[in-house]
Parts: structure tokens; C-alpha cells; sequence
């Protein structure tokens, strides 16, 4: 077979590096719609259970009785089973009807039949219902904050940025387990230097990350994953029950918690019993319910890419968020892992996510270089921020992170740094130097950081479980050393525990340590004029990224204090009787209010071009200003009227240029070079010389232009700008002026 | 002054709206935990964490909500409040798969409810006894006297 050329090409492209592959339901490799997946029903006899979605009684595992005895409400079950899907599907997006009442209707359906009503939603409506259904009203993000040499104070300077950069919550994780107690105590100091009320979290095993909280090194946590399968459940080590029982211990300490799941791991740890990803995944979501959880980070998270290699991936990593929601759960959706090589196909996911707005668009988003991720996360990075900053600018959303001008960042990071500093000298660790300072405070990766010990950061590590170091002894020796706003900041996370506001439903907290949840910010969208609107403040605040400049200072960046007295007006232009003659027609603005053309090249030197290329024919030239249009080929025609030859070259002040006739329509015209942007001062010598070619009746010479396809994305917002100062030159009713040019 | 009866639907967020109710474990007002009185030393830094009153007043306001489990949760959490960590850990690690047997987890259970009155974690204790017995995620007396001997 013949190889197409195109086809090789499209082989390399970044989407082809991954993989694809067709659905095989018996292994359950298949999103949501297989045919082993159970059909819904619910058969209650005298009060007891004796058959769901198919199953009977006695063949009920360890999930289907825990969602039994506590994720779903029986007595509501019984109207809500019997309701057909199509319409409960419709109520979702209906605005007309509120969240309250379908959270109310879903709280009574089982597994198959919530699946069931999903699969009736397509991505669209799947967005719309999203935006009505998450639980707190104001979209928030979560970062995750690590790098490869477990450096505390690169920790410390990066979580101080992250809390900057807009982030409600940050998580840290571990390369060794021995370093969690430090890494979450440079998270928190970090987290609270760059602004107050972060919430903070190291990921490790369940037993070390409960006396982390515990300690009040941390404020939440979200390791508590949950499978859809009781085989896979049993493989992760614990039951609804045990889960459920730790759910309770976080809380009884007042740390926050969310739990974990996601498509695609039961059939990834070989035990998804044939069932699609979707329907295990909303197995899970009822377990976590069940067990009171407030809520959930889910959307695939580590499994990702199993999801996205069948057919509607993305649509069934974004049914998984929405069903947390219509089961009343804070999410975090996702976006973490690694989705694609492509950022064209990373983007389009983020969407569906980013624009109808969940609890956390992402949970975790990278605030450092991928390279630095210990979640094997990353997914976005540290330099992806400008475009996720532009996103939210272009479709006025708040996905959760602010702008921020560099001296902030430079000065959060350096004042993370100085209070770690202190905070090891007074706990006896080992001593941070001034010069490590320095390299935090630029630093991009952990590559920019000089190697520590870590023997001796590890042991420190150690010594803080060991000695019971808390969140008080921190913020105490915190106030002592000086730091007294850190030291408050600290104290009130720790206060925060006590009250417990934050173990409610979608909870975080401003700056001011404020929280807001599900209870007092609910998502109160019923259509049009309702729910979250980025208006006033926080739409000027994220709107308002530092690369934006004032449009009236770009056009006028090339007038000089004094215009160069190079153009003179010797009175009204006439019409020429020399029929060797080219007129060169000026823009009103031209050499005189605007000195250079779009790409900057000097109007003398362009009009000097433009001579000597009619000079090098052998022609002579006549050069006027038109004031009555600054349109490119109306002025071409209106200096063609002037010629003797009937000939005569428009130029406007962006660089614009035509060879225009007398007897032609204005529109039409000999030749026109409207791409400004790729005529070099080469070009407008041959456009000089093509126009005396003209007037001599001899053959132009094709004038080579460059093709760029980026040129008017690059250069629209000038190209209007200095149409703007050609416009206000226009004079209608003043005639075209004869020029006498005195070149510097 | 008698205090104010707290309202589930008016009273959140407690720090803010109701910092009167707030009390640590260890006793002492939520306006107490002051960064003066932690450096100072002038108040114990011990059990100074969320009492089990608070997680009744935030089962409530979850409840009203609708939000029965999370509710329950925070009930089950303010019967765990009093009970130490290391014991909460042992509990935890008890309930995981074949990790304790039937006898063990039934100790447990009687255990919290008689030292710390946690009658509801009892009974989910109890409940879990029941189901692990029937799927088969309890450690076998037989094994623990192996493991014993």
C-alpha cells in the first residue's frame, strides 16, 4: 500500500502517544454503558431489603450492605425507584426545579438507576447540570505542592505562592514516609505565609496521616479511597466500615476530610466484576456517602488514562463529578494526573470541569514543575499558569487562581523562608542558610535549590512526631521569634478545629479565616441572573493579569516629543500633467502622528524605498497626503485622480499598501500587499518599482511576500489601535495637500 | 446571664456567629485560644481541640441541611473526641479486613461504650461484626491461636 505522507505526520502527532482501544465489557473495559451493568430495581419486603439492582439478598457484598444500611433513604426510595429516568434526568437540568429537590430525588435511587438517568445526559447538558448541582456557590482549586528532594524550604517558599496564587487548599505528599511530619509542617508554615485560612494536607498512609491532623500539622485530608468492588475494597485494606470509622476519628479531631475514588481502578487492580467503570464508581460514591463524608475528589484522578482509551472518556470522568454533587458531596474534579500528551485534548477535559465550576476544578493543581510532582501529578504546572489565568479571562470564570505580580510572589516566598529558618533554629533542626533563602525565593525547581542533608532533615522529621510537635507549639514559637502574622494565622487553623465550621459540607476559608461552605454559600443556580456570577471585585482582581497593557499607550509608543518636521505641506496637490509620474498617496496619519509602520519599520525609510524603487525605473514621483479617507484603498484612488499618469501608490501609516488606476473602482485595484505585518523594507522598494512598471506599460515583477499565518493574531489589537490615530486625522472635507519631503 | 439557645438554621458559622457555644475539650472558651495566652503559657496547650458539644451543634446544622450522614458522622466523631489517639488508631486498624476476630471487635465495642459511653460506634461496631461475619472479613480464632502459638 501506498504510504500517505499526511498519515506519517499525524502518526508523530502528541495525541497518537496515546493509547486507544476499543470497549471489551466481560473484563470491564467499558465506561458506562455495558450490558453486564444490573438493571435497577429495589424489592422491599416488610421493611427489609431483599433485592437490588437485580441482586438478591444473599448474594449481597460487603458494599451493597453498607449502601443499604446507610447511603440510601429507604423511605424515600420508594417513590424515587419508581420515577421514570428520563424525567428525573430532566429534572436535573431543569431550572425550574431546585438542587434541593433533586438531591432529595437521588437520595432514594440505587446504584443501576442513577446510572440509568446519567447515561440519558450528554456532555452539554451534563456541564449544565454541574453548574446547578455543585455545593458551594463559589468555584475554588486546590494545588499540590512537593518536589523531588523533599527540600522543607523549597516546600515552604512554594506553598507561600500557591496560598498567593489563590489556592483554598494544598497538598503535600512524600518520597519517604519518615519526611511527613516535615513536609507538613513546611506546608503549613508556607501555606500561612502567603495568605491566611489555606487549608493543608500531607498524603501518607491512613495511620500517619490521622496523627498528622491529629497534631495539627494538617487541616484536612482526602486519603481515604473507597473501591467499587468488594474484592478491590478488600485489596486497598479496609471496608466501608473501617472507612466510615476513620471518616469519624478526623473529624473527632476537627480535621477535615474528603474521600477518593474514581473510575477505572476496580478493573485496574483486576477485579471490576465485569461491570462498566461508571456503575463501580457510583458503587463508591454511595459508600462514601454512607459513611458521611462531606464530600469527594473523584473525575478518575490516578486512573485517568484508562477512562480517556474508550470511546466517551470525557464524558464519563465528568458524569462521576456530577453524580457526586447530585448525591450532595463537595468534589474535587480531578485534573490532576496526567490525562494526555495533548494540551489540546487536556485543555477540551478541563473544560468541562473549569466552565459549568466544581468545589476544586482540579485536585491538585501543580504548583511546581511536573518534574517536582511526587503525586505523579502535574497534569497543569507551574507553567501552564499564564494560559489557565488567560482561560479564565477569556470565559470570565473563576477556576480558583488569582494573578500575582512577581514582587508579591518574591516577597510571600522570602518571608516562608525566613520563618522556617527561624522556626528550625528554635526547634534545634538543621539550620537554613541566608543563601539557601536567596535560592528559594527564585527558585523554579528543586534543581535551582543546593542538596541538603537529608539524614538530618529526616531525622528532624522524626522528632516531630516523636516529641508530639503541634500546630501550637509551631504558631507559639512563630509569635515568640517575631513572626507574629504567621503566628496568628497558624493559631487560627488551629482554632478553626475547635469550631469545626469547616468539617460542614464544601468548606474553606478566605484570607480572613471567613469559611465558606455549602451552609452559607450555597450554589443557589436556578438560570439566568442566578448562582455564581464573577462580577465587581473578584472579576477586576482575575481579569487583571499583569501582562495586560493600556491599549493607549501601545499605538503611541513611536511618536517622538517633537515629530521630526520631515513632511512639509506646500499647498493643495493638483492633478499632475506628467503622464511619467507615480503619486504616492500618504495616510492622514502618516510621518506625522504615526511614525512607523505595524512591525516598526520607519516611515522615511519606507517612503525612501518606495522612491527609489519608482527612481530605479526611471520614473519620477510625486508624493501627497490624503486627509479625506484613511481607508488603504480609497486613498490608492484618490492619489490615482491626481496622476498623470494614472498610476499611483496608497500607503497607510500601519504599512498597508496599494498600486491603484484612475479609472478603476475604488475597491479594485492593481496590486494590494494588506498583510502590513510581512512587508519588509525590501518589499517596498519592489512595490515602488512594480508601480513605475505600471506607467511605463511594462510587466510588474511579482513582489515576494512572506506568508504568516500568525500574523493577524499577532497584530490585530495594534492594527486597530493605529487605525484609531489614522482615523482621527481624517479631515473630509480637506483635499489632498502636495508634500515636499526633506528626509533626516 | 443565661446564654442564648443555640440555633442550627441562624448559628453557623460558629466561630463567628456563636463563639460563646465553642468550647475545647479541655474546658476553655473558644475566645480563650489567643496567641497572647499561647506564648504567655497562660493556658494549657493540651486537649485543646473540638469538644463533643461542638460536633453535636454541627450534626445539627448538618441535619437540618439533610445531611443525615454527615450528621451521624459528626455524632460518631463526638463520641470519639474523649477517646484517646492511640486507642482511636487501635480501633481503626481492629475494623480493617481480618484483622481482629469476632471476639475482638464485640470487646471493642463494649469496651468504648462502658469507658467513654460511645454507644453509637458500638453499634456500629456491632453492625460491621455482622456483616464482616457473612462476607467473610473476620481473622478466624483458629489463626489467632496459630499466630499465638
Amino acid at each position: 500500500m501506498a504510504k500517505s505522507k499526511r498519515f506519517e505526520l499525524l502518526t508523530k502527532r502528541e495525541v497518537n502517544k496515546d493509547l486507544f482501544i476499543q470497549e471489551w465489557p466481560e473484563v470491564g473495559l467499558v465506561n458506562m454503558e455495558s450490558p453486564f451493568d444490573p438493571k435497577p430495581n429495589l424489592v422491599v419486603k416488610q421493611g427489609i431489603v431483599a433485592e437490588m439492582d437485580g441482586k438478591k439478598r444473599k448474594d449481597f457484598d460487603i458494599i451493597d450492605f453498607f449502601i443499604l444500611r446507610h447511603g440510601l433513604n429507604l423511605e424515600q426510595a420508594e417513590k424515587s425507584m419508581r420515577m421514570d429516568s428520563l424525567k428525573i434526568a430532566r429534572k436535573i437540568i431543569d431550572i425550574g426545579i431546585s438542587r434541593k429537590e433533586v438531591i432529595h430525588i437521588f437520595s432514594g435511587l440505587t446504584p443501576a438507576k442513577i446510572l440509568e438517568v446519567v447515561k440519558h445526559l450528554d456532555t452539554v447538558e451534563m456541564m449544565m447540570a454541574l453548574h446547578k448541582m455543585r455545593a458551594r456557590k463559589t468555584p475554588a482549586n486546590q494545588a499540590h505542592v512537593t518536589n523531588r528532594t523533599e527540600n522543607p524550604l523549597l516546600l515552604a517558599a512554594d506553598a507561600a505562592e500557591a496560598a498567593l496564587r489563590g489556592f483554598a487548599e494544598e497538598e503535600t505528599t512524600v518520597a519517604v514516609p519518615r519526611s511527613a511530619a516535615m513536609n507538613a509542617l513546611a506546608v503549613l508554615v508556607g501555606s500561612q505565609s502567603g495568605r491566611g485560612g489555606v487549608l493543608t494536607q500531607c498524603a501518607v498512609e491512613e495511620a500517619l496521616n490521622l496523627k498528622l491532623g491529629m497534631l495539627g500539622l494538617t487541616t484536612y485530608s482526602e486519603t481515604l479511597s473507597v473501591y467499587g468492588t468488594e474484592s478491590t475494597f478488600k485489596d486497598g485494606d479496609d471496608t466501608p466500615w473501617s472507612k466510615a470509622f476513620l471518616a469519624s476519628a478526623y473529624a473527632s479531631r476537627g480535621t477535615k476530610i474528603r474521600f477518593s475514588s474514581g473510575t477505572g481502578s476496580e478493573v485496574l487492580m483486576g477485579n471490576s466484576e465485569g461491570k462498566s467503570m461508571l456503575y463501580l464508581e457510583i458503587r463508591c460514591l454511595m459508600c462514601i456517602k454512607g459513611a458521611g463524608s462531606q464530600g469527594v475528589q473523584n473525575g478518575s484522578i490516578s486512573c485517568i488514562a484508562l477512562p480517556l482509551s474508550l470511546p466517551g472518556g470525557g464524558r464519563t470522568v465528568l458524569a462521576e463529578n456530577l453524580i457526586a454533587t447530585l448525591l450532595d458531596l463537595e468534589v474535587a474534579s480531578g485534573n490532576d494526573a496526567m490525562s494526555s500528551h495533548s494540551d489540546m485534548r487536556k485543555s477540551a477535559k478541563l473544560m468541562t470541569q473549569f466552565l459549568p465550576g466544581t468545589d476544586f476544578i482540579t485536585s491538585g493543581y501543580s504548583s511546581m514543575p511536573r518534574e517536582d510532582n511526587l503525586f505523579g501529578g502535574g497534569n497543569f504546572d507551574s507553567e501552564d499558569y499564564d494560559d489557565y489565568l488567560v482561560l479564565q479571562r477569556d470565559f470570565l470564570v473563576n477556576g480558583g487562581i488569582v494573578p500575582v505580580e512577581e514582587g508579591d510572589v518574591i516577597r510571600v516566598r522570602e518571608k516562608a523562608g525566613k520563618a522556617l529558618q527561624a522556626l528550625f533554629k528554635e526547634f534545634g533542626f538543621p539550620p537554613i542558610t541566608d543563601e539557601e533563602i536567596a535560592a528559594a525565593v527564585t527558585a523554579h525547581t528543586s534543581q535551582d535549590m543546593s542538596e541538603r542533608n537529608r539524614v538530618e532533615d529526616l531525622k528532624a522529621s522524626e522528632r516531630i512526631l516523636k516529641e508530639n510537635i503541634t500546630g501550637f507549639d509551631v504558631a507559639r514559637a512563630l509569635g515568640k521569634l517575631g513572626y507574629r502574622d504567621i503566628a496568628e494565622r497558624i493559631l487560627e487553623t488551629q482554632k478553626q478545629r475547635v469550631a469545626g465550621d469547616h468539617l460542614q459540607t464544601s468548606a474553606v476559608f478566605d484570607a480572613g479565616f471567613q469559611v465558606r461552605s455549602a451552609i452559607n454559600d450555597p450554589n443557589d443556580y436556578q438560570g439566568p441572573g442566578t448562582g455564581y456570577r464573577l462580577t465587581g471585585e473578584a472579576r477586576r482582581k482575575l481579569t487583571n493579569i499583569p501582562q495586560a497593557k493600556d491599549p493607549r499607550s501601545i499605538a503611541t509608543r513611536s511618536l517622538p516629543d517633537k515629530p521630526e518636521m520631515w513632511i512639509e505641506e506646500i499647498g493643495e496637490a493638483v492633478i499632475g500633467t506628467d503622464r511619467n509620474e507615480v503619486v504616492i498617496g500618504l495616510g492622514p496619519a502618516f510621518g506625522t502622528h504615526l511614525m512607523e509602520t505595524i512591525i516598526g519599520l520607519p516611515h522615511t525609510e519606507v517612503l525612501k524605498e518606495l522612491l527609489r524603487g519608482i527612481e530605479e525605473e526611471g520614473v519620477k514621483a510625486r508624493v501627497v497626503k490624503i486627509y479625506e479617507t484613511a481607508d488603504c484603498a480609497f486613498i490608492g484612488h484618490k492619489a490615482a485622480q491626481l496622476s498623470g499618469s494614472c498610476i499611483a501608490l496608497g500607503i497607510q501609516s500601519k504599512g498597508t499598501t496599494v498600486i491603484h488606476q484612475k479609472d478603476l473602482s475604488p475597491l479594485n485595484n492593481l496590486e494590494l500587499f494588506s498583510q502590513a505585518s510581512n512587508l519588509t523594507i525590501e518589499t517596498y522598494r519592489a512595490i515602488g518599482r512594480n508601480a513605475a512598471r505600471y506607467v511605463k506599460g511594462v510587466p510588474p515583477f511579482p513582489v515576494p511576500t512572506v506568508l504568516d499565518n500568525m500574523a493577524r493574531l499577532k497584530y490585530i489589537v495594534k492594527t486597530t489601535l493605529m487605525h484609531m490615530k489614522e482615523t482621527e486625522q481624517v479631515d473630509p472635507s480637506r483635499s489632498p495637500r502636495e508634500l515636499r519631503i526633506n528626509f533626516p | 446571664m443565661k446564654q442564648k439557645k443555640f440555633d442550627p438554621q441562624k448559628d453557623y458559622p460558629l466561630a463567628s456567629q456563636r463563639p460563646d457555644l465553642v468550647k475545647t475539650l479541655s474546658g476553655l472558651n473558644f475566645s480563650e485560644i489567643s496567641l497572647e495566652n499561647v506564648t504567655s503559657g497562660k493556658i494549657p496547650l493540651q486537649e485543646i481541640r473540638i469538644s463533643p458539644k461542638t460536633l453535636e451543634y454541627q450534626a445539627q446544622i448538618a441535619e437540618i441541611h439533610g445531611r443525615f450522614q454527615l450528621a451521624d458522622n459528626f455524632r460518631r466523631a463526638a463520641e470519639l473526641a474523649r477517646v484517646p489517639d492511640e486507642e482511636v488508631l487501635n480501633i481503626y486498624n481492629a475494623m480493617r479486613p481480618h484483622q481482629a476476630t469476632k471476639a475482638d471487635l464485640i470487646a471493642i465495642a463494649e469496651g468504648i461504650e462502658k469507658k467513654y459511653r460511645a454507644k453509637i460506634n458500638a453499634r456500629f461496631i456491632r453492625e460491621a461484626v455482622d456483616i464482616y461475619e457473612q462476607r467473610d472479613l473476620l481473622k478466624k480464632e483458629r489463626l489467632m491461636g496459630e499466630t499465638h502459638g
